[in-house]
């Protein structure tokens, strides 16, 4: 697979704003960056309001999948473009559910939101209408998605990849910095996981690195390409940036992302818990 | 706010600061005048990135850190600029970034 088979740049994206069978997509936690500006012609999905299960603690399945594309006016055979704020994780997120639904041709804007504003690019508030499809999911494709026992088996005989910032790996910290800290599960990692911060695999404008410069930082910290490998972060929008830095651009076959991640993981009766750097033993 | 969340929360809203908490709080500002939509970056002592957040219309940006020497690093379309901060221990530490 080539690097355009599943990025485009803010330039190739301006000039294909119109382009027949081109939808792009805004995804975001906090819906309020695409009320107020988005990409000219851009349809939003609410992370949580539209992905996730209003009651339990999964996504929307197959038929919800199915009636929020078709509401969107999303066609099978259209080209999905996806970005989005957090230097793209929601939309990382959003594109990983579309490969786990198995929808054909879908890539991420390198940078998202963050390289399309620093350039300056066009935003609009235009109320978007698209006319309504008739969306037809896959099965999820389990082959992308991790659940926690298989995560306890992975320990110590797969890549396992913590992605969460060093202080949140270590123990120090529960929750990225931008965010209060007051949770309850316990603090630290996977036994065995190395730690890879997300933003190893961005430049500072969102884009993400050459796969030169990516090879190089994941064969450094012990990656080990002859296993196979299962991401995860804290809730797994972060771990989907990773995710697709490994199978999308670097090509790794089986590579999983572990939605539960640390809130999960962190929270489970009896499973082993390792505290500090993780370098020394 | 959220907290099952992970996206930035929304900047310059008044909050609680608990006991042991470490805030890093301030404005980015371009001749002085307050710099609202810019990427705020933390980076931690050995320059390694820790988070990100957008400023408030007012500029303002607001990380719960831990007790070090952190760099805040602000990217607008208007310019970069940053700025040091050592935080020694529990409480509101104010920075101000200014871009050009």
């Amino acid at each position: 697979m080539s690097r355009e088979d599943v990025l485009v740049s803010a330039a190739w994206s301006e000039e294909n704003l119109t382009t027949p069978g081109v939808v792009f997509v805004e995804v975001d936690e906090d819906t309020t960056a695409y009320d107020g500006g988005h990409i000219p012609g851009a349809v939003k999905i609410d992370w949580k309001n539209e992905l996730q299960d209003p009651v339990r603690r999964d996504f929307v399945d197959r038929e919800g999948f199915e009636k929020l594309l078709s509401a969107k006016g999303i066609a099978n055979d259209d080209t999905v473009i996806l970005y989005g704020g957090n230097n793209n994780w929601f939309a990382a997120y959003a594109y990983w559910y579309f490969k786990l639904y198995g929808h054909d041709t879908v890539k991420l804007l390198d940078g998202g939101r963050k390289k399309w504003e620093l350039d300056g690019r066009p935003l609009d508030k235009e109320q978007v209408e698209r006319p309504a499809t008739e969306y037809k999911a896959q099965e999820q494709n389990l082959a992308i998605r991790a659940f926690r026992d298989e995560v306890v088996d992975a320990i110590g005989n797969k890549n396992l990849v913590d992605v969460r910032s060093p202080d949140e790996f270590s123990g120090k910290l529960l929750a990225p910095a931008h965010l209060p800290q007051e949770q309850a599960q316990r603090a630290g990692h996977i036994p065995s996981a190395i730690n890879v911060p997300w933003s190893k695999a961005a430049n500072e404008d969102g884009t993400f690195k050459s796969n030169e410069e990516l090879a190089e930082i994941y064969g450094e910290a012990g990656f080990d390409g002859s296993r196979k490998t299962i991401a995860y972060c804290r809730i797994g929008e972060r771990s989907s940036h990773t995710w697709f830095a490994l199978h999308e651009l670097l090509g790794h076959e089986d590579v999983k992302n572990y939605d539960g991640s640390w809130t999960e993981y962190g929270s489970l009766v009896g499973v082993p818990v390792e505290l500090g750097s993780g370098k020394e033993g | 706010m959220s907290l099952d969340g992970c996206g930035a929360p929304q900047q310059g809203v008044d909050i609680q600061v608990g006991a042991n908490e470490v805030v890093l709080t301030g404005k980015v500002r371009s001749e002085g005048a307050p710099v609202g939509g810019a990427f705020v970056r933390l980076l931690d002592a050995s320059g390694e990135f820790t988070a990100e957040v957008v400023s408030s219309a007012d500029g303002d940006f607001r990380f719960f850190a831990a007790p070090g020497q952190w760099t805040i690093r602000a990217l607008h379309r208007s310019g970069n600029g940053q700025a040091s901060v050592n935080a020694d221990g529990p409480g509101v530490h104010p920075v101000e970034v200014a871009v050009a």
